[in-house]
């Protein structure tokens, strides 16, 4: 049960693909198939997102996958996704010292914008160079198999001082590596954030990016014991270059429980 | 339309006139801007490769996408890309916008080829590490134009796939200029760029929109009643506008007229909306509370009123009523048109006017002028 219901979340993402490749043969199987693509998730104060962050995190440090994750922490320290991940069923620990888990924290390090002198561009290009030659020190193996994770990128504005346009520079350069080394790209973001402005330009910048835009909102019916909210997944898949063009949407409820979290279509539920 | 469209690009500018140039615009609702610029240029490259038009080659300016997506796009549609080719060239602005990596290669003592290396066709693709500076920008695009076709007569093309990125570097008026530069140049057979219109004020966006001679927009089938953005409460309407939209061209000789498009495996296609009148109809009134629209046993209905003057002439005697015959008279009428009245309604939905005189004190309605003893 548990196992098929997660699967909405996998399936509306294409991360069920997987599983059938994998059958087929074992060279698809390595394949990851988030890769080139842009993972926007949008959340709210009443509902939060993360959830969906740490799972994509759990799924990409599973065993049967060979995906290296660098993840910027703007908003926790370590210790956080350590417990959280732990729950789930994943070290991150023990990843982080096997090499397939970077952490950038950009908390205890001095955020990119407080550098005096490096104004221009807010520090975001450092943290550039520090993310590419990260990825060009790993192992042939594992160098196609990338993910750059975000958390999030309100506070990285916030970081940069407000200068929204430094945070799409460097999100600009962060699409180049998915085309250069055929990373994916996972960002969280906050979308009430953005609500009282009349057009939110840096949000509707990074939909304009996204090839996959998870967003996580409260019931329009408002709060229910035994559901928590709705995820809607857009999956463009528009710029995909191998020319295999896969786009669906889909809806459904999901319930975060202790170390699970049940996904259902509306209504399916007794 | 959009055989109209790519079909003025292919034919280029007279001489001693400015090329004609097509703003593509799109918004999140209907974010399928892309493909658009894709299939424009992909019709446009068929028509030079076919030796049609009336440029010889292509410079496509990309700064949302890497030059491997345009060269696999284009190799997919059919067109050679391989390095020696004599017709296409990219101004790369995706790899390198603001000249980090470029940098970092200086710094390790590195002076190799930047672009060698960003993309694996290096002939056909040329990194831009400075964006900000559009002088350069524009003698980039014309260095790369006239090394595909040579100085002389003949003309390329030039495709911007992202007006944004360069609005976001520089200032409109900065970018405004380029793309006057581009337009008035001789060599330029035609000019097409794209834009995610809802990024910028409205100004910006008519101010490009007046620079262009069209206007390609990309609209959402059905657009929510409340929000700006496509509201995410609402699904049906969103999977309403997946895959699919509204293709409105505005040439500037002629008003342009609608299409509905739809994204498919191979592409995007292109279909005429069945019925014009309606579609634009629908644009066009504003969204109100109560139906303006007719239902087709009201238009039947509507048809078979007579208005009060029509029915005059069809071989009876002309009567007005003039006021002046009798009450009595008025009475047995009266009644008859009472019966008449009622089996009218039986068998039809025939109106008319009956009219009664109040009293004899009543003005009888006349041509004699009531007032004729005023002196004006």
């Amino acid at each position: 049960m548990d196992q098929r219901s997660s699967n909405l979340l996998e399936e509306a993402i294409g991360l069920d693909n997987h599983h059938r490749h994998q059958a087929e043969d074992a060279a698809a199987a390595a394949e990851w198939p988030l890769s080139l693509k842009v993972v926007l998730i949008e959340d709210s104060v009443e509902t939060s997102g993360s959830f969906v962050l740490h799972h994509l995190i759990k799924r990409a440090l599973s065993p049967q996958s060979s995906n290296v994750i660098i993840f910027l922490a703007f908003s926790q320290p370590f210790s956080h996704y350590d417990r959280l991940l732990r729950k789930l069923g994943c070290n991150l620990a023990a990843q982080r010292d096997s090499g397939r888990f970077f952490f950038f924290d950009m908390l205890q390090l001095q955020s990119p914008g407080r550098n005096e002198g490096k104004t221009s561009d807010g520090g975001f290009c450092e943290l550039y160079r520090r993310i590419q030659k990260t990825i060009a020190s790993l192992p042939e193996k594992y160098k196609k198999q990338v993910t750059v994770m975000i958390d999030d990128v309100s506070l990285m504005e916030v970081a940069a001082f407000g200068s929204s346009q430094h945070v799409l520079d460097f999100l600009r350069y962060c699409h180049t590596l998915t085309s250069e080394f055929g990373c994916s790209f996972v960002a969280l973001n906050h979308e009430d954030i953005y609500s009282s402005m009349e057009s939110p330009t840096f949000l509707l910048e990074l939909e304009y990016l996204a090839d996959v835009l998870i967003k996580a909102e409260p019931l329009a019916t408002g709060l229910a014991a035994d559901v928590h909210g709705q995820l809607t997944v857009l999956n463009r898949g528009i710029c995909n270059p191998t020319g295999s063009f896969v786009s669906k949407i889909r809806n459904f409820h999901f319930r975060v429980k202790e170390n699970t979290v049940d996904y259902f279509y509306p209504g399916s539920r007794t | 339309m959009a055989e109209t469209i790519c079909r003025s690009l292919r034919d280029g500018g007279l001489e001693g006139e400015h090329a004609p140039a097509l703003t593509i615009k799109d918004t999140l609702a209907s974010p399928f801007g892309l493909h658009v610029f894709t299939h424009v240029l992909s019709q446009l490259s068929s028509s030079i490769l076919a030796g049609k038009s009336q440029s010889r080659g292509v410079v496509v300016v990309s700064f949302s996408r890497s030059p491997s997506f345009y060269a696999d796009l284009l190799r997919r549609r059919g067109a050679d890309v391989s390095s020696p080719n004599k017709w296409i060239r990219i101004l790369d602005c995706y790899t390198d916008p603001l000249g980090w990596k470029e940098q970092q290669l200086k710094e390790a003592g590195n002076f190799a080829d930047v672009s060698g290396e960003a993309s694996p066709s290096s002939g056909l693709a040329r990194v831009c590490s400075n964006v900000r500076d559009l002088d350069k920008l524009y003698s980039l695009i014309l260095e790369l134009g006239i090394g595909l076709v040579g100085q002389g007569k003949v003309r390329f093309s030039v495709a911007i796939d992202s007006a944004n990125e360069l609005l976001r570097h520089a200032s409109m008026s900065a970018v405004a200029g380029l793309l006057t530069n581009l337009r008035s140049h001789d060599q330029i057979s035609s000019i097409f760029w794209l834009m995610h219109s809802d990024l910028h004020d409205v100004k910006v966006t008519s101010a490009l929109e007046y620079m262009s001679s069209m206007v390609a927009s990309v609209e959402p089938l059905s657009v929510a009643a409340n929000g700006l953005k496509g509201d995410t409460e609402n699904l049906s309407l969103l999977e309403q506008n997946f895959g699919k939209g509204k293709f409105l061209a505005r040439l500037k000789r002629r008003n342009g007229r609608s299409e509905e498009f739809r994204i498919e495996q191979s592409g995007i296609t292109f279909t005429s909306v069945s019925s014009q009148e309606g579609i634009i109809n629908q644009g066009l009134v504003p969204k109100v509370q109560f139906n303006l629209e007719l239902s087709e046993k009201e238009r039947i209905e509507r048809a078979k009123v007579i208005l009060p003057f029509e029915h005059q002439g069809n071989g009876k005697p002309i009567e007005i009523y003039d006021g002046r015959r009798s009450l009595a008279e008025n009475k047995s009428g009266e009644t008859s048109a009472l019966v008449g009245n009622s089996q009218r309604t039986e068998n039809s939905g025939e109106g008319e006017i009956i009219y009664f005189r109040d009293s004899d004190d009543e003005m009888p309605d006349s041509d004699e002028d009531p007032d004729d003893d005023l002196d004006i």
